[in-house]
């Protein structure tokens, strides 16, 4: 195995408002897959190439943002040494480590809340329940698909204030590589940061705002434009709040559109992009130049694209 | 049940069914005056404080309108609808939301 230690964003704990519209939103016009519930009352969902229990969890709460982030890792070994490691480089607060199944269907679970606010949880195993396909003489995509029915959930895009030693866990403790990073034109100063911990151009993001443990987005992964389109035909046949495209992004060269879900947590589908191999080098935008690094087609970002978040 | 809403914030009112929010009612006829954002309750963008006039709401995310702003008459125009004619005042300025950054021609 060549791709260690983080491998992969595992789920990402989410609050709604009302659940069951959540539900209808993530099931039906998302197209994700129910595949549990627990006592609290908590719905565990995931994408349909995804063979772990789940990857995104809904909370019903008084208010609409993330809870937290997990990340699957290579083994119980590499849980153990990455926890330690985390303990040691004094960037975290707030460690814990949660007993095998106290996650629904996940194996151990270590917590920890990073410098721009964010809780964020490492685990090596989660039960696995398949794509609906069989491992041996597949089809290349199971029957039934509902919706946009991305692969996977890719990443998310937070927003933190303490950006710097954020990035200094991941890069340094964590492992992961920077792929794009945005910095002021004048005084270089970091506002953005794309970091990535396997092929892909991101498998998280961090814009600095003066906030704690904000979401900007959750984003999935579709496999193509025609995707995308289709995606944007859905959110009209659904009366779904639209944010944003269909259109591309300079950073990471996806093609994008980005709306809300029913509590105003933003969602993003995506198509796309560069293979971020480990040795490519880390492409730096300007903020003089943003509307271009985000909207490459419209060159111009309306701020409340920056503005809402949740 | 049609209503009057008003926004004093740029002096425009609009037409709002009791069945349609308040921020729903002004996009539909391109009336500006309250910001638009996630148009769920969550993002906050779209707060206003009511002048006059009473409003039935939704569940608003707690992070944006508090019980003590809640009691003050703030609400989330996306999660507002009209009982009677409304007179708000929003709560952001129309620029700060709505202005572009570019990086074109």
């Amino acid at each position: 195995m060549t791709l260690t230690g983080v491998l992969r964003p595992g789920h990402v704990q989410l609050r709604v408002l009302e659940l069951e519209a959540a539900v209808k939103h993530y099931t039906q016009v998302l197209g994700l897959c129910e595949t549990d519930r627990d006592l609290q009352g908590r719905v565990y969902l995931k994408a349909w190439d995804e063979h772990d229990h789940h990857s995104v969890v809904l909370r019903e709460a008084d208010e609409a943002g993330m809870d937290s982030m997990a990340w699957k890792v290579d083994s119980p070994a590499t849980l153990r040494r990455l926890a330690s490691e985390i303990n040691e480089s004094g960037l975290a607060t707030e460690m814990k480590w949660l007993p095998a199944f106290e996650h629904m269907k996940t194996g151990e679970l270590f917590r920890f809340t990073i410098p721009t606010g964010h809780v964020m949880e490492l685990f090596a195993e989660k039960e696995q329940v398949g794509n609906g396909m069989p491992l041996i003489n597949p089809e290349v995509y199971p029957d039934n698909l509902k919706g946009m029915s991305p692969s996977r959930f890719d990443h998310c895009l937070l927003y933190g204030d303490d950006l710097d030693r954020t990035l200094e866990l991941f890069k340094d403790v964590l492992g992961f590589s920077v792929s794009e990073q945005i910095v002021t034109a004048a005084e270089k100063m970091l506002i953005g940061v794309f970091l990535t911990c396997s092929n892909k151009p991101h498998d998280i993001a961090f814009i600095r705002q003066p906030v704690k443990g904000k979401l900007h987005h959750v984003s999935f992964g579709l496999d193509n434009w025609g995707d995308v389109l289709k995606a944007a035909d859905l959110l009209t046949r659904h009366r779904v709040s639209l944010d944003i495209g269909p259109t591309r992004h300079g950073i990471t060269r996806g093609e994008t559109l980005y709306f809300f879900d029913p509590s105003g947590n933003r969602n993003e589908v995506f198509s796309g992009g560069y293979i971020a191999y480990p040795d490519r080098p880390t492409l730096t935008w300007t903020d003089d130049e943003l509307g271009r690094a985000i909207f490459y087609h419209d060159r111009a970002i309306e701020a409340k694209f920056l503005n809402v978040f949740t | 049940m049609v209503h009057t809403i008003s926004i004093t914030n740029t002096g425009e009112s609009f037409s709002c069914a009791a069945t349609q929010n308040l921020l729903a009612g002004m996009e539909a006829v391109a009336r500006r005056g309250i910001p638009v954002g996630c148009r769920g309750g969550g993002c906050g963008v779209c707060k206003v404080h009511i002048e006059s006039g009473q409003v039935r709401t939704l569940k608003m995310s707690r992070a944006r309108v508090s019980i003590e702003e809640e009691q003050q008459g703030f609400v989330l125009a996306c999660r507002s609808y009209p009982m009677s004619n409304v007179v708000v005042t929003a709560v952001q300025g129309l620029c700060e939301p709505n202005t572009t950054m570019r990086s074109r021609p």
